[in-house]
């Protein structure tokens, strides 16, 4: 475990129950000692109104029977949970895939989207913005802001436009407007950035659809809510195919959305090793790679306390990672806890392991991963060689049609040359 | 005379001279390191308190100008620690000094140091945009322990009962933002921020500073009847950054 973040028993366990028992976030908006609301006073308005509206609506019968039905006969929910037989075979593990690939726009992103698009329109928002890193939530946004007839900003990092133009073109075509970001690290963080700033500017006309499981209350716990379904899901499909639970359950984090939306639902259960993978890019230095929860340590960024990647002098640090999608120096807060209360493991992959990962479940399976997807499932194969014969579930979160340009740029300029 | 009060008193004093007290932003380490101690003395020459910037990689209220002056801090060295050091060994301007810092590179510095170092360095307070008042308790109380200020800002969104709240419990003066918005842009001053003015002034117990978008003499002048001060940021670090001498342009703010 990270070495900046240290409980004994007693607090690991005491912070473990009052997760189990759903005391989190607290009134504070807090996940044990991470959370909270550290936003310009101009918003704190606008999220106690974005607070009262989902704790109005989320869980109201009206709320979750349309978004029900806009998740099961738009985006194509339940996903598949499949079972990937060759990839087994190679690796020694029995490995299952929840295939939120198969949601509409290619990844779980969508699940966030409209659930938080739904409830902009029942707040009378007449704008979204949003902020996007590999596009996928940005293309999420563009295609629940068409579908329900919302106008749809997204901000964009400069370089992520460059690395994941197709997402940009078809934000376009579904009428959203993209704007690019070439300020700050002209990635996610910098993006984020730009669509506070936009929201500070009008406050109670504009919702800000955030995409991952970060910023002020209540978007980890609202973010979390609406990608829990993941996890609900993948349990009682296991359950009905299998008789059992899995071992195990692994998902990639970078914000980790997708991850908190699939382990939710396993976490009560103690027979179920559960398992996040960052990127570790290019090495273990400051700067070398993503990975927050493996070698960050606790302060305040973009409305949250988490552990962040900074240096000594609390500057956030530029991250490094192949994959756009987890190039974020913080990490969920709710991540934050379940690694301090020692429920959940998290290990990183390189650029280089998630490469080889995609090429060999791609060739396998005959599915071709998004490559933060790619780094779970390398640390899936390191898990399978300690594990033969156990039973792992991960949570497919994307595909990776996106990442075709650095995919050009890597494993398949390789092969020709 | 406790920081906090010399602050307050700092921003009375000039009311009562019958214009609003200056408080001048600028962005330590801006347009040149080497030249911060001379930059300082003559910006608080013609102010009466100088708000410092502490640069932050990810400065979310704030616009382009201060964007750019707190990457180029940043890309020269500027941190806390040598702020902190060059204030502490450089001779003491008249006006008292306040430190504009976002939460994070506080946080590391540690407060109990933070307000240690701030006292003996001869800093009366702090403004950071990104604590809210509710979150801003551990760091009121260290910082109290040393009589150093924490500024809380209100906003024109701010509903009344929070305004009350956040009022009483600031120090030194409050930090009215006239506008929902990031730093820097121009505002015309309409009649509602002049109500909301008001009606802050009429609750605070320290007196209230308006901020963000204040470039011009006539803004001054709109906004002298119903505030103590006004804070002026983004217009002095394009002074500054221009290569140009920071005190005319601040004696004809002052009219």
């Amino acid at each position: 475990m990270n070495a900046h973040v240290k409980f004994s028993v007693d607090e690991q366990r005491r912070m473990l129950d009052a997760e189990l028992g759903g005391q989190y976030p607290d009134p504070r908006g807090r996940f044990g000692p991470y959370g909270g609301r550290y936003v310009p006073e101009t918003l704190i308005p606008a999220l106690e109104r974005l607070e009262a509206g989902m704790r109005e609506h989320l869980h109201r019968a009206d709320f979750q029977a349309e978004l029900t039905e806009q998740l099961r006969h738009w985006v194509g929910r339940p996903t598949s949970l499949s079972y990937a037989p060759r990839l087994s075979a190679a690796w020694g593990a029995e490995i299952w895939f929840k295939r939120e690939d198969l949601a509409h726009t290619g990844a779980h992103k969508i699940n966030n989207a409209l659930g938080q698009a739904l409830l902009a329109k029942r707040l009378g928002a007449t704008r979204i913005v949003a902020e996007t890193g590999a596009g996928q939530h940005g293309v999420a946004s563009a295609a629940a802001c068409a579908r329900l007839g919302l106008p749809c900003i997204v901000y964009m990092g400069a370089i992520d436009m460059e690395r994941q133009a197709p997402n940009v073109g078809r934000m376009r075509l579904m009428g959203a407007e993209v704007v690019p970001v070439t300020g700050g690290d002209q990635t996610l963080r910098a993006a984020i950035d730009e669509a506070l700033r936009d929201w500070v500017s009008d406050p109670m006309g504009t919702f800000y659809l955030l995409g991952s499981a970060v910023g002020p209350h209540p978007y980890p716990f609202l973010v979390r809510e609406l990608q829990a379904i993941i996890g609900r899901e993948a349990r009682a499909q296991y359950l009905e195919r299998n008789g059992r639970l899995p071992d195990a359950v692994f998902a990639c984090v970078g914000g980790g959305s997708n991850a908190i939306g699939m382990f939710h639902a396993f976490v009560p259960d103690a027979s179920v090793e559960i398992v996040g993978i960052e990127a570790g890019g290019r090495g273990i230095n400051l700067g070398e790679n993503a990975a927050s929860l493996s070698y960050g340590w606790p302060g305040v960024l973009q409305g949250c306390y988490s552990l962040l990647l900074q240096d000594e002098n609390g500057q956030i640090h530029e991250t490094d990672s192949i994959s756009a999608g987890l190039d974020y120096p913080g990490v969920g807060p709710e991540h934050a806890l379940l690694m301090s209360a020692g429920r959940v493991k998290y290990e990183s992959a390189t650029d280089e392991e998630a490469l080889s990962a995609l090429t060999e479940c791609s060739k396998l399976e005959g599915i071709l991963p998004a490559l933060e997807t790619a780094h779970a499932l390398h640390g899936v194969k390191r898990w399978a060689k300690t594990h033969r014969g156990a039973q792992v579930i991960l949570c497919m979160s994307g595909r990776g049609d996106k990442d075709m340009p650095t995919l050009q740029r890597t494993i398949l300029a390789e092969k020709v040359s | 005379m406790r920081p906090s009060e010399r602050l307050a008193e700092a921003v009375r004093a000039a009311a009562k001279r019958g214009e609003p007290a200056i408080v001048a932003f600028m962005t330590a380490g801006f347009p040149r390191k080497d030249h911060f101690r001379e930059h300082l003395l003559m910006v608080a020459s013609e102010s009466d308190v100088v708000e410092i910037g502490v640069p932050f990689t990810d400065p979310m209220a704030d616009g382009m100008t201060i964007q750019r002056s707190s990457q180029a801090a940043l890309k020269q060295g500027v941190s806390l620690r040598w702020i902190m050091s060059e204030l502490a060994s450089m001779q003491r301007p008249a006006a008292p000094l306040v430190l504009m810092s976002y939460l994070n590179p506080l946080l590391q510095y540690g407060y109990a140091a933070l307000a240690r170092d701030a006292a003996a360095a001869g800093v009366c307070g702090f403004i950071v945009p990104d604590l809210p008042f509710d979150e801003g308790d551990e760091l009121r109380v260290a910082l109290a322990a040393e009589g150093v200020a924490l500024v809380q800002m209100v906003t024109p969104v701010t509903t009344p009962a929070r305004l009350q709240q956040v009022c009483a419990a600031s120090d030194g003066f409050v930090y009215a933002v006239t506008m929902t918005g990031t730093t820097g842009k121009n505002v015309a001053v309409p009649d509602t921020v002049i109500e909301y003015l008001k009606a802050v002034t009429a609750i605070s117990p320290v007196p209230v500073c308006a901020g963000f978008g204040i470039r011009s003499r006539e803004q001054v002048e709109k906004l002298r009847s119903y505030v103590a001060g006004v804070v002026v940021g983004s217009a002095l670090v394009e002074v500054l950054e221009r290569g140009e001498d920071p005190r005319p342009w601040l004696r004809a703010l002052r009219g």
